[in-house]
């Protein structure tokens, strides 16, 4: 399989497509379930509500790094492999939002074991405001016949 | 200036700061084993089409077979919420729950995460985790309530040895804020 992102076809600057998420109730509760996560306060609104404080039911953890993951790689393509992601959360996304990712491409380069890495800065926002900041290092295939899934114990160091 | 709820936190925690940090909880191999099913509810759950989870010929090209999302990470720690013996009772994150217990901070939230994914994780990996606190914080006060913030280093281990990925959790234990 060929891959559909190389080094050579990304520079520092570059945006890359915005992405839109509708978040209802079965977007926080089969993300919660999918990422085995119980805590009440991802599907159990009186919980959430009385006991939390919060507005609703909200997106746990696992699952907006599972989005995250998802958004980078629909850009890179399969041949992506997320090295290091980190991600803070400013507020809480609840059912009823429609949670906007947007990304700017931070860095370009080659370690010296020759794996091509990007870094990225991603905001995503609800209405006006920052709901969750996160930052990743991905690597992407160096030319047409690379494969950064192939690199393995030291020759990986993200 | 702290308020008198800030006070009172301080003053009954402060003898804990030194005595937690740094502690480590080998949690030892999670329930569930890393299987395909799981897989699929996690893509299904992002709506992602990676075809690296959902075309095996793709998956055997460019991974070697089957892997699963580097950000599943956490599901392979979690315990089932029902054994039929009963079980020994380990929560999620148990440390950061033992935590919240000693300092008698009933509520918490997860403010930030950060990832380092090494070996990848494959159907029938069983994964272990050693949770370390690696910093608690000063006492502050915010819209939800009182408390502390802390952060909790989690190493990921497969039954080869092969460290998969360290991930840190950095949390905010409080009370809530009387309205």
């Amino acid at each position: 399989m060929t891959p559909s992102l190389t080094i050579e076809k990304v520079s520092a600057g570059d945006a890359l497509p915005v992405f839109e998420l509708p978040v209802s109730a079965r977007t926080v509760v089969m993300g919660a379930s999918s990422s085995r996560d119980w805590q009440p306060q991802h599907h159990d609104h009186a919980w959430a509500t009385t006991r939390a404080g919060t507005k609703d039911i909200f997106l746990n953890t696992p699952n907006q790094a599972g989005w995250i993951e998802r958004y980078l790689t629909d850009w890179t393509g399969p041949h992506g492999r997320l090295g290091r992601m980190q991600f803070r959360m400013r507020r809480p996304v609840y059912p009823g939002e429609t949670l906007v990712f947007n990304a700017v491409v931070t860095s370009a380069d080659v370690d010296d074991l020759g794996c091509a890495w990007v870094g990225v800065d991603i905001k995503m926002t609800v209405g006006s405001d920052v709901a969750t900041e996160a930052s990743a290092r991905i690597a992407v295939p160096l030319d047409t016949d690379d494969n950064p899934w192939r690199r393995s114990g030291d020759d990986w160091r993200p | 200036m702290s308020t008198a709820l800030e006070e009172e936190v301080a003053a009954r925690t402060a003898h804990l700061v030194p005595e937690w940090t740094g502690t480590v909880l080998d949690a030892g191999p999670g329930d569930v084993v890393c299987e395909r099913g799981y897989i699929l509810h996690w893509v299904e759950s992002t709506e992602n089409a990676n075809p690296l989870y959902w075309d095996e010929a793709i998956a055997r090209e460019l991974t070697d077979g089957w892997i699963a999302p580097p950000s599943m990470l956490s599901v392979w720690m979690r315990p089932l919420m029902f054994k039929p013996d009963g079980g020994e009772q380990i929560r999620p994150l148990e440390m950061h729950f033992r935590l919240k217990d000693a300092f008698e901070l009933p509520e918490g939230i997860v403010t930030g995460n950060e990832i380092v994914f090494r070996e990848p994780v494959r159907p029938g990996d069983v994964i272990s985790t050693q949770q370390t606190v690696a910093e608690i914080g000063d006492v502050r006060s915010n819209r939800l309530g009182t408390g502390r913030p802390w952060t909790i280093d989690v190493t990921y281990t497969n039954q080869r040895g092969d460290v998969v990925a360290v991930e840190s959790y950095r949390m905010f234990c409080y009370v809530r804020a009387a309205k």
